[in-house]
């Protein structure tokens, strides 16, 4: 497969996107540069995961159009889009390993599948990538064994078993302690340095977000709020921007999801109970 | 009364849905099946967890269910001064419809459950969309091998129980009630044909093989992708694979032994 | 041994245990054995009338199991039944003068032929039809002359 060499690894152009009758993308437009790690940030459930699947190609655009090296991911049949995501890596939010496989099998599954290489080959490759995540001594452990940072580091091994020229992470940083999250943010910057990949990070982690993205997209409520190199986001004087940024409590951006007013809701409530 | 038979049509109508789902996803398996052959590996794994791992209750329940048929059978046949006819009456009744049957149900209890459970729970934990996003077909990859393996389980299994059942049938006839041996095995040969008997069994067993095992994936692959609707769908599972065993059952009787 | 190695001797190990029971139930259990298709020769006999007899009945001589009803027709012709048989090739000396009866085994029993050898030289073969036969006792017809036979007395 061959890409047509822009600066621009994946595009978003105009992206809406629905599930049922709730809009979750709106008109979205993003550009993901090609040797880069590009954060998109937002609050929870503003539909950061989705987005993913949609450059996955799991789900399509109702309107717009996503492009992954120069290819429309909808229009792809089934075969050129599997072609495509040998090519792609993600990182789930869960980990997403096989639990029925030791470590060293999870980082070999795609190996096995997608090559002819003889075990001894594969062997060779499973230990590298484990390496580079620090569990090469972790190998023969079952995921029911992995605390939630090792079990992300292995499948973080495990999205770089083919080489791919793209990974996308979802929520690298949750619920890590500080030693394992910094870990796992010089991971991001390394391999991404090292192995000239393109990365999307999905984060809501400002400081971490901040420190290793050369470029980030806010979204909120289905559209893009912010872009920019994240010194220039926190420079920024746009309300959006700076609530996020700063975690400020308010701001245009509603803490609540959409409610009738609170007042009435607890005056109904007790004549409901009278 | 209109909203009675609203919702009796409406049940109807997600009735074939669900039908239709079905075969489509049986079709999506089948073709996924010449991918599967040839990796023996997946194979021998699903058949071990399927098939060896029912071996205990498919012996104890056979041992149990042979050895009440022929205390039963002996207690009524010997009143006609007949009880030399206890083997034919005890194998046939095993060999064409209890082996079948009763390991189907069995099978459907204790590997149908599991499949549904265990691929259900892979969609829950995204490891099937991982699976995706590696470019790795899950319904190849994990559903074909098995149903393969399911398929090719049960009639093993039923034959197993047949035969084992036959010789808890022998343990309590001949060994305990003092039925003649020459006439227990004799009669029985002459009563139990290989085509009509034994072989309708087999087949019979490889139908629900078929029928228990798709509805196994299909329910998992369906599955809410939560405790609970994986929960829903394992009781599904073995509820809806036991209804159509016992459905068809009666059915395939019916063609097999209803005139010769 | 690692752990597939295991898993690979147990699902040996569950195929044997399968096949070992198919084979009890082929060779122990039913006849496969004893009667093949194919294997044998046919004979034809007519009766007045089969009671209950009907395809794949046995064929007994002297209560010994030789052979297998295997088509049981109406000649509209001659008005009588007419029963097919398959006997097993290695009993290939009945007389052409054997008497082929149909008997119950017990009194509820199922029916089957009999087949009791005369005296001559000559031997039937594939394709022969019994002469003498003996048709099937009907119970209602024995109880009926039975009571005829009292009240005309
Ligand atoms: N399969 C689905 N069916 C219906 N609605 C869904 C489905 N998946 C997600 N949603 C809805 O889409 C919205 C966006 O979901 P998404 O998972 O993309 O959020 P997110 O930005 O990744 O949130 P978080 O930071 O909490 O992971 C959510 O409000 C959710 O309710
Ligand atoms: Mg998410």
């Amino acid at each position: 497969m061959r890409d047509r060499g822009s600066t621009w690894l994946a595009e978003l152009q105009d992206v809406s996107f629905r599930y049922g009758t709730r809009q979750i993308l709106d008109g979205v437009t993003l550009r993901f540069q090609r040797g880069r790690v590009t954060a998109i940030m937002g609050p929870s459930g503003t539909g950061k995961t989705t987005l993913l699947r949609l450059i996955g190609g799991q789900i399509h655009a109702d309107r717009g159009r996503v492009q992954v090296a120069g290819r429309d991911v909808a229009r792809l049949s089934r075969a050129q889009l599997f072609e495509l995501r040998k090519r792609m890596g993600m990182l789930f939010q869960s980990g997403a390993l096989f639990t029925g496989l030791s470590v060293y099998d999870n980082v070999a599954f795609p190996l096995r599948e997608h090559t002819a290489l003889p075990e001894a080959m594969i062997r060779d490759l499973v230990l590298m990538k484990l390496q580079a995540v620090g569990l090469r001594g972790a190998r023969h452990l079952m995921p029911n064994q992995l605390s939630g940072g090792m079990a992300r580091r292995v499948a973080l091994a495990r999205a770089i078993a083919l080489d791919p020229m793209m990974i996308m992470y979802d929520e690298p940083f949750t619920g890590l302690d500080p030693i394992t999250l910094g870990v796992i943010m010089k991971l991001i910057r390394k391999l991404n340095d090292t192995l000239g990949l393109t990365s999307i990070v999905v984060s809501h982690d400002v400081q971490e977000v901040t420190a290793i993205a050369d470029y980030v997209y806010l979204l909120s409520g289905g559209r893009v709020v912010g872009e920019g190199r994240p010194a220039e986001l926190l420079g920024s004087s746009s309300g959006w921007v700076r609530q996020f940024m700063h975690g400020l409590p308010d701001g245009p951006v509603p803490f609540h999801y959409p409610a009738p007013d609170y007042g009435a809701d607890l005056l109904d409530g007790a004549r409901e109970s009278a | 009364m209109m909203s009675s038979l609203q919702r009796l049509g409406r049940m109807t109508l997600r009735f074939f849905a669900r039908l239709g789902r079905g075969n489509l996803f049986m079709l999506r398996v089948l073709a996924g099946m010449p991918s599967v052959l040839p990796r023996f590996r997946l194979l021998v794994a699903q058949v071990y967890h399927v098939g060896f791992l029912s071996l205990p209750i498919i012996v104890v329940a056979s041992l149990n269910v042979g050895m009440v048929l022929g205390l039963q059978m002996y207690n009524t046949l010997v009143d006609f001064d007949a009880e030399s006819a206890l083997g034919p009456v005890v194998a046939l009744s095993l060999v064409r419809e209890l082996g079948p049957v009763v390991a189907a149900l069995l099978f459907a209890g204790r590997a149908g459950s599991a499949l549904t459970a265990e691929i259900g729970l892979m969609k829950a934990t995204e490891q099937l969309s991982g699976m995706e996003m590696m470019a790795v077909d899950p319904v190849r990859r994990i559903v074909a091998p098995r149903l393969l393996a399911g398929i090719f389980a049960l009639p093993l299994l039923a034959i197993l129980f047949s035969a084992v059942g036959i010789g808890g049938g022998y343990f309590v006839g001949v060994g305990l009630l003092g039925v003649d041996e020459g006439a227990f095995w004799s009669q029985m040969q002459d009563k139990v044909d290989w085509r009509e008997d034994v072989l309708n069994g087999i087949i019979k067993s490889a139908v629900f093989g078929v029928v228990v095992t798709w509805i196994a994936v299909f329910e998992g692959y369906e599955a809410e992708p939560t405790a609970e609707g994986v929960s829903q769908a394992t009781t599904r599972s073995v509820v809806f694979s036991s209804l159509a065993v016992l459905g068809l059952d009666f059915v395939l009787t019916a063609f097999m032994f209803g005139e010769p | 041994m690692n752990k597939t190695a295991v898993i690979e001797v147990l699902v040996g190990l569950f195929v044997a245990v399968g096949v070992a029971a198919l084979f009890i139930l082929a060779f122990k259990v039913s006849n496969l054995r004893s009667v093949g298709d194919g294997e044998g020769y046919v004979l034809y006999a007519r009766f007045d009338n089969v009671g209950g007899l009907k395809v794949m009945s046995p064929v007994r001589a002297g209560g010994v199991l030789v052979g297998r009803v295997v088509s049981i027709d109406y000649d509209q012709e001659t008005y009588e039944a007419q029963v097919t048989m398959r006997i097993d090739a290695h009993y290939d000396r009945f007389p052409v003068d054997t008497t082929a009866s149909i008997f119950t085994a017990g009194l509820l029993g199922e029916q089957y032929v009999s087949l009791e050898p005369g005296a001559e030289e000559d031997y039937l073969a594939d394709g022969d039809e019994i002469q003498l036969t003996q048709s099937a006792l009907i119970l209602e017809q024995v109880v009926g002359k039975f009571f005829y036979g009292q009240m005309t007395q």
